[in-house]
């Protein structure tokens, strides 16, 4: 305990009263990085439980790992398998992470210094959510963004979209979806296009670095195959690409119950139904990208890694349980409907899940006004049978 | 006919009668604000030209009462205009001109507007002197005429005109009036001046058309200034939203530091 003994003597001019006590919650928020909060609810109606705001929080970043690993060697891999014919895994893995690391100390370093600031400004603790929003901005960015652009993105999103609005647990949108949306309004030859996807893809010649939906949207040939999609060894952004430990990951946040099954399996649904509903039509009418088989729909670009990690965070998703097969089916529906319909935004997963946080909260509303209804109606008939 | 005529006469002539003996039952005090009724009224002619509540009419609105941030009043003109500088600059001028203009005249009629067609009224007033600015921009500066195009027509709708008019015009003095109307207009004006200075500067690195950035060319060796050092243009500013956003974040600013602008929770 000689850790502890140190920081409970360190904490002293933090306390109340103390010399530094205005700078209280940044010590606060590296001693519960280190320990459990000695903070605990000790009257009124509170669940007191195990599993706080970190431990959530925690199991997400837990869960994020398989992908960003993969997504890490992914990133490297494509581009040396372009230069050299054989590509070792640690050479590829390395080349990755001089790529990734960067961007994910980046994110880290400017969203927690304005959390910092705003904390110490507010005098509230330092909130553990960046955690995860700090991790998944680089995850969903194409590896080849310059730093700077991270570092305005990952600034515009935690100023506009949440501490704006309150800080943790206020924002109305998801901060990391927001961060790439900013990305890919102000940047788009960066975000979108050819030559993002693969490392350095601009000094090579003849690279084949487009991602998929990228190449359906200008009607060509995909050359690669649904087992390949689902493995992930394809250009896309950073940690999307591989359906497999996306679903790994997916595994451990409902076996944690941390993420909602309801909006996974909704999402699912209504991504396949619309793709087969494409898919139906004649394959003369349609481009490539409604011909395009509806379970490899479901296997390219953002869609798992949206329905498993944007669409169940529980800040910006509905509340109520019907209300998340609602809010989980529309993000399918729409991110397949975007994605066919519009091929000047080939990801329609981002545009998706951004709408429908605007609209979790009126499908929360109505939910509620229905069954407030409901059972108003089912009082009404007992009366009636009394009477 | 003559005889009609007459008739007629000698009825008006009844009528002056009955009038001059209703008048002379009017009060002293009654019979001079009567005959101020068109112009200034005696009280505030003792008040200096530039007295404090004067300058106050002109000054409330660049911060504690600015139309767009506090009263969020033309929003829409603030998204349309704010791309580069020199169209806000421009059309902050026109606003400022039409609504002293507006508001002075407006003022000046104020007491023999039947109140029914008030609104009628005003709206002929504000879309005349709109007129007037509109052909003045097509004759004298016809690259900046053309990029406002219809959002200098508009201006007829800017809820800042018609609100001053209604709010203040309407009830005060002239010369309080087309204070008040140039401090809106000013008001106005400010934000949006701002707002284009931060979405011309981030959005195409140019201030008045000038590159102060550095110049970007397409291959990146060519590029001067920030361009060289691998700075991108932020394509965001240039759309809609991002206006939007800055003036929250112009309020968001303003807030922070005068706190008696937060309005209690309802």
């Amino acid at each position: 305990m000689g850790l502890r003994d140190k920081l409970n003597k360190l904490k002293e001019p933090f306390l109340k009263g103390g010399k530094y006590e205005k700078y209280h919650p940044l010590f606060q928020a590296f001693d519960t990085f280190l320990y459990v909060p000695d903070e605990t609810t000790k009257k009124g109606a509170h669940v007191r439980d195990a599993v706080d705001l970190k431990r959530v929080m925690i199991t997400v970043v837990l869960a994020l790992m398989p992908a960003l690993l993969f997504g890490i060697w992914n990133s490297g891999y494509q581009y040396l398998s372009q230069i050299q014919d054989e590509v070792g895994f640690w050479e590829a893995f390395g080349e990755g992470a001089l790529k990734v690391i960067p961007m994910i100390l980046v994110s880290y370093i400017v969203g927690l210094a304005i959390e910092f600031y705003f904390a110490l400004k507010r005098g509230h603790d330092v909130n553990e959510g960046y955690l995860v929003t700090g991790i998944l901005i680089p995850m969903i960015f194409p590896i080849d963004t310059p730093l700077w652009m991270i570092g305005v993105s990952v600034a515009f999103s935690v100023l506009i979209a949440k501490e704006a609005f309150g800080g943790t647990g206020m924002n109305l949108l998801n901060p990391a979806l927001t961060a790439r949306a900013f990305a890919f309004f102000a940047y788009p030859t960066f975000m979108s296009g050819t030559d993002v996807w693969v490392a350095n893809a601009g000094e090579l010649d003849a690279v084949s670095g487009e991602t998929i939906l990228g190449k359906l949207a200008l009607n060509e040939e995909v050359s690669y195959n649904t087992y390949e999609m689902f493995m992930g060894v394809i250009p896309g952004s950073v940690a999307e690409t591989s359906t497999l430990l996306i679903i790994l990951g997916a595994l451990i946040l409902l076996f944690t119950k941390v993420g909602s099954w309801r909006i996974m399996l909704s999402g699912l649904i209504g991504g396949a139904l619309v793709a087969l509903l494409f898919n139906a039509l004649p394959a003369d009418i349609g481009n490539s990208l409604t011909n395009f088989t509806w379970y490899d729909h479901l296997l390219v670009g953002g869609f798992a890694f949206g329905i498993v990690f944007m669409a169940t965070d529980p800040v910006t998703a509905t509340q109520t349980t019907k209300g998340k097969w609602i809010y989980g089916f529309l993000i399918g529906l729409l991110a397949i409907l975007i994605r066919v319909v519009n091929p000047a935004y080939p990801e329609g997963m981002m545009m998706a899940v951004l709408f429908m946080n605007v609209f979790a909260p009126t499908i929360d509303y109505y939910v509620v006004q229905a069954n407030i209804k409901r059972r108003q109606k089912r009082l009404e008939s007992k009366k009636l049978k009394a009477a | 006919m003559i005889k009609e005529n007459k008739n007629i006469k000698s009825n008006s002539d009844k009528m002056e009668e009955v009038n001059t003996n209703t008048s002379a039952k009017m009060t002293k005090e009654e019979a001079e604000q009567n005959g101020m009724i068109l112009f200034v009224s005696k009280s505030e002619e003792k008040e200096g030209l530039f007295s404090a509540a004067n300058r106050r009419l002109l000054t409330d609105p660049l911060n504690g009462d600015n139309p767009i941030t506090v009263q969020i009043l033309g929003i829409c003109s603030a998204l349309a205009v704010t791309v580069q500088l020199e169209p806000a600059i421009v059309m902050s001028l026109a606003v400022i001109f039409v609504m002293a203009m507006s508001s002075f005249s407006i003022s000046l009629m104020r007491n023999i507007i039947p109140s029914r067609i008030r609104i009628i009224v005003q709206l002929v007033v504000i879309a005349a002197l709109v007129a007037l600015i509109d052909e003045f921009l097509e004759a004298f500066a016809y690259d900046v005429s053309k990029q406002l195009s219809i959002f200098v027509g508009l201006i007829i709708t800017n809820c800042i005109v018609m609100g001053r008019l209604e709010a203040f015009a309407m009830s005060k003095p002239p010369y309080k009036s087309l204070l008040d109307g140039i401090g809106n207009g000013a008001g106005y004006g400010l934000i949006l001046v701002i707002v284009a200075f931060i979405r011309e500067l981030f959005g195409s690195g140019k201030l008045m058309g000038y590159e102060i950035l550095g110049k970007q060319a397409v291959d990146p060796a060519d590029s001067t200034g920030l361009y060289a050092l691998g700075y991108v243009d932020n394509g965001m500013m240039l759309l809609a939203p991002m206006a939007l956003i800055v003036i929250g974040i112009l309020i968001w600013l303003q807030r922070t530091k005068y706190t008696d602008l937060i309005e209690e929770d309802a």
